[in-house]
């Protein structure tokens, strides 16, 4: 049986690690709340770039820019842009990412997939493991700022226009609530069609499908087409990449809310345990010295 | 078609919301010069320069700085998606004011290592942000 001394040990070795969970959960709350603001900053302005897009997209020709065409016929190569987190403790969140990443590597033998790494934790993973990383990025999420979405963007468009890859992926944690994060798959490049297809998504924009697609409005353009494609595209992969750093941050703050605090929680439990088997303890240590002296004095 | 009689009128940028409202008159800093939008316009789209937007609701004139970007002009609404934009009230008059001196500073002197083109691009927003304020407190 334990000593009194050391089952109290354990309490308070227990306590302090309950108190560094709580603060942790306080920390990721409070960081989650402004996080999750700039979600939804970020979402309208991706919205609004889509409808805009959308309503180039009909009088586009895909031949139009690079970055919407697709390199002919060879489509194996592909940058997959793994977003992670820098730090752990957060729950299943950045196996999950990885577990995803490294299906989407080997699910199909014909596509060679090379890496762009974003995050501490994905960058660990997979730079121990071999593979054709081209670009990396750590410690971006403490600071996060649109700059950091350009030049992941930037390398993205470069490795493309270049032909070195014929397809960008982005693999990242969408936000979808407090309590639930979803790993998607997106592809960032080509550029794809630009329909919404979801008609619940022209909803929230505020313009039914059908008026949409009765009236093409004809633009005028100023300066030429060509130019604001130019600028218009390479913008919106940029827009693209910074919603899922935010997205990513978001849920990151969220998956290790919810994880400390069911640490926060267990530890509590045990707590409880062990304080019930130390008060056992006390009361046999006693009862035995009660037996003790009783006998003694019988004895006599 | 009736022509609408007011636009949408929707300012964005990768951050937020800025402006989600109803107005009458719109101006833009359209890359090849400003340009005023009324209700009805011909559908556009264009990019824009680093300046100062205006929107009319009434008698009553808002003004905001713009740098870079889209927009996207219909007849009952325009979308405006920027880089970087501030509402007059918001914008940072100081800093503004280091930023402006800076520029002229690097303009001036010529150093060899300084960006040329950056410090003008620099001295024009910091321009537009001090002249956009002064707007605002007339």
């Amino acid at each position: 049986m334990p000593s009194l001394l050391d089952i109290r040990r354990r309490v308070l070795a227990v306590k302090s690690t309950q108190q560094i969970t709580r603060a942790m959960k306080m920390v990721a709350a409070s960081k989650l709340r402004r996080a999750q603001e700039r979600v939804l900053g970020a979402r309208p302005f991706a919205q609004h770039m889509l409808r805009v897009l959308n309503g180039l997209a009909w009088r586009a020709d895909p031949s139009a820019h690079s970055l919407l065409t697709e390199h002919g016929i060879r489509t194996g190569r592909t940058l997959l842009f793994v977003i992670t987190a820098d730090k752990g403790l957060c729950g299943s969140f950045n196996t999950n990412i990885i577990k995803t990443a490294g299906n989407f590597a080997v699910e199909d033998p014909g596509r060679e997939v090379a890496l762009g790494l974003v995050g501490r934790k994905g960058r660990d993973f997979f730079r121990r493991r071999g593979f054709d990383v081209r670009y990396e990025n750590v410690n971006l999420f403490a600071k996060l700022s649109f700059n950091d979405a350009q030049a992941i963007a930037e390398v993205a468009i470069n490795e493309y226009t270049s032909e070195r890859v014929d397809a960008g992926y982005l693999v990242y944690n969408e936000f979808k609530s407090v309590l639930q994060q979803r790993v998607v798959v997106e592809r960032l490049l080509p550029i794809g069609r630009l329909a919404i297809d979801d008609p619940a998504e022209w909803d929230k924009l505020g313009e039914p499908v059908a008026a949409a697609a009765e009236s093409p409005v004809d633009y005028l353009y100023e300066p030429a087409p060509q130019q604001i494609f130019d600028e218009l595209l390479p913008h919106h992969v940029e827009i693209q990449v910074y919603r899922a750093l935010v997205e990513s941050a978001a849920a990151e703050h969220a998956a290790r809310m919810t994880a400390m605090e069911a640490a926060t929680k267990n530890s509590g439990e045990l707590i409880e345990q062990l304080t019930i088997y130390m008060n056992k303890v006390r009361q046999a240590a006693i009862t035995r010295e009660i037996i003790e002296v009783v006998s003694g004095a019988e004895a006599q | 078609m009736t022509l609408p009689s007011q636009l949408t009128l929707e300012v964005v940028t990768p951050d937020r919301s800025l402006v989600s409202q109803l107005v009458d008159e719109v101006q833009i800093p359209g890359a090849e010069g400003y340009f005023g939008v009324l209700p009805g316009h011909t559908p556009l789209l264009v990019t824009m320069n680093v300046g100062e937007l205006w929107y009319r609701n009434g008698q009553q004139r808002s003004f905001l700085s713009i740098a870079l970007g889209f927009a996207e002009v219909l007849p009952d609404r325009v979308t405006i998606l920027a880089k970087v934009a501030e509402c007059a009230e918001d914008i940072d008059v100081e800093r503004a004011q280091l930023a402006r001196q800076r520029a002229e500073e690097r303009l001036t002197q010529r150093a060899v290592d300084s960006d040329g083109e950056r410090a003008r691009l620099s001295l024009l927003r910091s321009r537009t942000r001090l002249q956009v304020a002064s707007q605002s407190l007339r």
